[in-house]
């Protein structure tokens, strides 16, 4: 069953696919480019009915990462897709809320924790911080946000 | 759609009953809940961000505080990760015990949220009684860990404490009272003609959008989606060693979602006693692998908690620290769904709508119905616990 | 009404307001717990109320984040005076584990008067009481 999956993933990305981690049985990393995030998040939610479980947003030296998690229910296993914005400055990327309901909140948070614009999201404002909380500071990169502050 | 006969009720963010502070916004036309908007961030705590300043052992009682409600799920969840960062399997003793805890928790957890949608129906007989015998789930886990919350029992690499032998009888003995409990709040819930009418049919929400929102745990094997971490992703537990199955129905309303919680205490009583037959077996004293450095990696870890699945990421550099450790809990993605929900239904159900996907916040109380031309306040949480409580006055005539 | 009667009054009966500043549930718990059959302090007409605007008490737990700061101050101002505020739990006392959280702005004595701290994570349901019983004995002038 889970040899299928991966198989059908595999054949179904295709060239988008830039680097496939095997890191054990039930856990795969692949990577692939910012620009093909949409057509994968509906190759894996749509076609293959995958679950979506979550994004994780990370601030790297080269850029900041996306990972989108999927998960394959009747195997168990957990396929993360990888995506490098390198532009830090002004981080982009297509917003896949439109196939993935479920992903409207944590673009929201991954907006206002990390920076990072998604284009043609329905409803971009803050989930967890205050409405009045200071532009260009993320708390979620590194040497921003740490130690208390008072208010 | 007229914005003049639009009506906002905002719930929350504060209400005497219980819980962290959050906000809905309901937007109603006469007694119809047309659409609705969530709030969050009266609980935001930064613990994705303290974490990375933590030492890897820390971080377990850093996520042990996410929720005191889901107290072990989420170290549970953390540890596997970090398990399945370094590659570790932890000894049997360690994984019936892991499982032993995590099941009590679900038996105290479906207990309270029974008691609290008793409480939202205006059937306060149910929250005192499932309150009652909730103290003596806590009274189990106080002999068993020492503590009545904040069990502190899982380490990476196994649990802190062991159940020795001769507690065993004991314990057998505390989940064997248990049971005339759970039989009476199945009876309670199953049979009662009120319970039936207030919730049977009410904020259905069908297999393809619980597909479409993601969710998960009951309020998900409710609506017919058949998932369940334990049975799909044993990481490092008992759950593939004992002898249980997965509860799901198809109806999606709020009544199923009670009967899913109701029947899987039931299944927790199965697996707590298939694992402590299992732990009589096992030599005494292995229950812990002594963990010193963490390698450098990405690792997953996820548990099905009360509420659904926890979902843990962390990824380390080889230091002591993790550099990013991410957690999804159950409610981020059982909440969004109560937009579908709520919408069509009357306000008098809207409070154990929200109820009823046991969210980590119900501040479903304090209630007050402003007219949007005046801005004035029209009803309060006491006037919409009356308003529940009259609609139950009713059926009740109507059945007997 | 002369204070000293107020005060009488206050320690007659207390009903309490439960306020969450961004809390993990678990001292929440544990005063619903207070309340409920096992402990049951209805007994003593302590009482649990909907509204702040009713409450001679109110109980507090969380290190207090960002979001709820203004609003932790507004819900003071309106409780009716004398009222006695309890910090509940190790959080709300010192900000316990997320002292150094980008979205703290407590401990809550920092935000609000405190008359009680009750210490622990989270505080067992006798302890609850125990400093309930010894706010009234102090509010009475009694050791």
């Amino acid at each position: 069953m889970n040899e299928n999956t991966i198989n059908l993933i595999k054949e179904k990305l295709g060239s988008k696919i830039k680097k496939f981690v095997e890191y054990n049985p039930k856990r795969f990393y692949i990577d692939i480019l910012p620009s093909d995030v949409v057509s994968a998040a509906k190759i894996l939610f749509v076609e293959l009915q995958l679950r979506f479980i979550i994004a994780t947003g990370i601030d790297r030296p080269d850029g900041l990462e996306i990972l989108y998690h999927f998960s394959d229910d009747k195997s168990g296993s957990v396929i993360s897709v990888r995506v490098l914005i390198a532009d830090k400055e002004k981080p982009e990327i297509e917003t896949i809320s439109k196939i993935v309901k479920g992903a409207e909140w944590i673009e929201r948070e991954m907006w206002e924790l990390l920076g990072i614009n998604f284009r043609g999201h329905p409803n971009l404002k803050h989930l967890l911080l205050r409405d009045d909380w200071p532009e260009k500071n993320y708390p979620l990169r590194q040497g921003q946000g740490e130690g208390r502050k008072n208010v | 759609m007229s914005d003049k006969k639009r009506t906002i009720i905002p719930i929350g963010p504060y209400h005497p009953l219980q819980e962290e502070a959050e906000f809905f916004k309901l937007y109603v036309e006469g007694e119809k809940v047309v659409d609705m908007d969530i709030e969050l961030g009266y609980n935001h705590r930064g613990i994705e961000k303290l974490s990375e300043s933590l030492h890897w052992d820390q971080s377990t009682f850093l996520v042990e505080r996410i929720c005191g409600i889901c107290s072990t799920s989420h170290p549970f969840a953390y540890v596997n990760a970090v398990e399945d960062l370094a590659g570790i399997e932890i000894p049997i003793r360690a994984k019936y015990i892991r499982s032993i805890i995590g099941e009590l928790e679900r038996i105290q957890s479906h207990m309270l949220w029974l008691g609290l949608a008793g409480h939202f129906l205006g059937y306060n007989t149910v929250w005192m009684w499932s309150w009652k015998y909730r103290e003596l789930v806590n009274d189990m886990f106080e002999f068993i860990t020492g503590n009545r919350m904040h069990y502190a029992m899982m380490k990476i690499g196994g649990v802190r404490r062991d159940i020795e032998k001769k507690d065993i009888p004991q314990v057998e003995k505390m989940c064997n009272d248990l049971i005339p409990a759970l039989d009476l709040f199945k009876g309670a819930v199953m049979d009662d003609p009120v319970i039936h009418a207030r919730t049977k049919g009410v904020g259905i929400l069908p297999r393809e959008v619980a597909v479409d929102y993601c969710v998960v745990g009951p309020t998900a094997r409710a609506s017919g989606v058949d998932i369940d971490v334990r049975r799909d992703d044993p990481q490092n537990s008992a759950y593939s060693l004992v002898d249980w199955k997965v509860i799901v129905t198809q109806n999606g309303d709020v009544f199923d979602k009670a009967v899913v919680r109701i029947l899987e205490m039931y299944e927790s009583i199965k697996i707590i006693r298939g694992c402590l037959s299992g732990l009589k077996k096992e030599p005494e004293g292995i229950f812990d692998l002594n963990v010193k450095e963490i390698p450098s990696g990405e690792g997953i870890g996820h548990y099905e908690a009360p509420r659904g699945e926890v979902y843990h990421y962390v990824r380390s550099d080889g230091t002591n620290r993790p550099v990013r450790h991410k957690v999804r809990a159950p409610s981020y993605v059982n909440v969004p769904s109560n937009q579908y929900a709520v919408k069509g239904e009357t306000i008098s159900d809207a409070a154990i709508i929200l109820a009823a996907v046991d969210p980590c916040y119900c501040c479903t109380e304090r209630v007050a119905v402003i007219d949007k031309e005046k801005n004035k306040k029209l009803m309060n949480g006491f006037d919409l616990i009356k308003l529940c409580q009259k609609k139950t006055e009713l059926l009740r005539k109507m059945s007997f | 009404m002369p204070a000293s009667l107020k005060i009488k009054a206050l320690t007659k009966s207390i009903w309490v307001f439960h306020l969450a500043c961004s809390p993990c549930n678990n001292c929440d718990i544990e005063i619903l717990d207070v309340l409920t059959p096992r402990y049951d302090v209805e007994r003593f007409g302590i009482q649990l109320v909907g509204s702040v605007r009713h409450a001679d008490a109110l109980l507090v737990t969380g290190m207090v984040g960002r979001k709820v700061v203004d609003r932790v101050k507004r819900i003071y101002e309106q409780a009716p005076k004398p009222c006695v505020v309890i910090a509940v739990g190790g959080c709300a006392c010192s900000e316990g584990i997320f002292r150094d959280s980008y979205n703290a702005c407590g401990p809550l004595d920092k935000i609000i008067p405190v008359n009680a701290y009750i210490p622990g994570c989270p505080p067992k349901p006798e302890a609850i009481i125990m400093s309930v019983v010894k706010l009234i004995k102090a509010l009475k002038g009694e050791k």
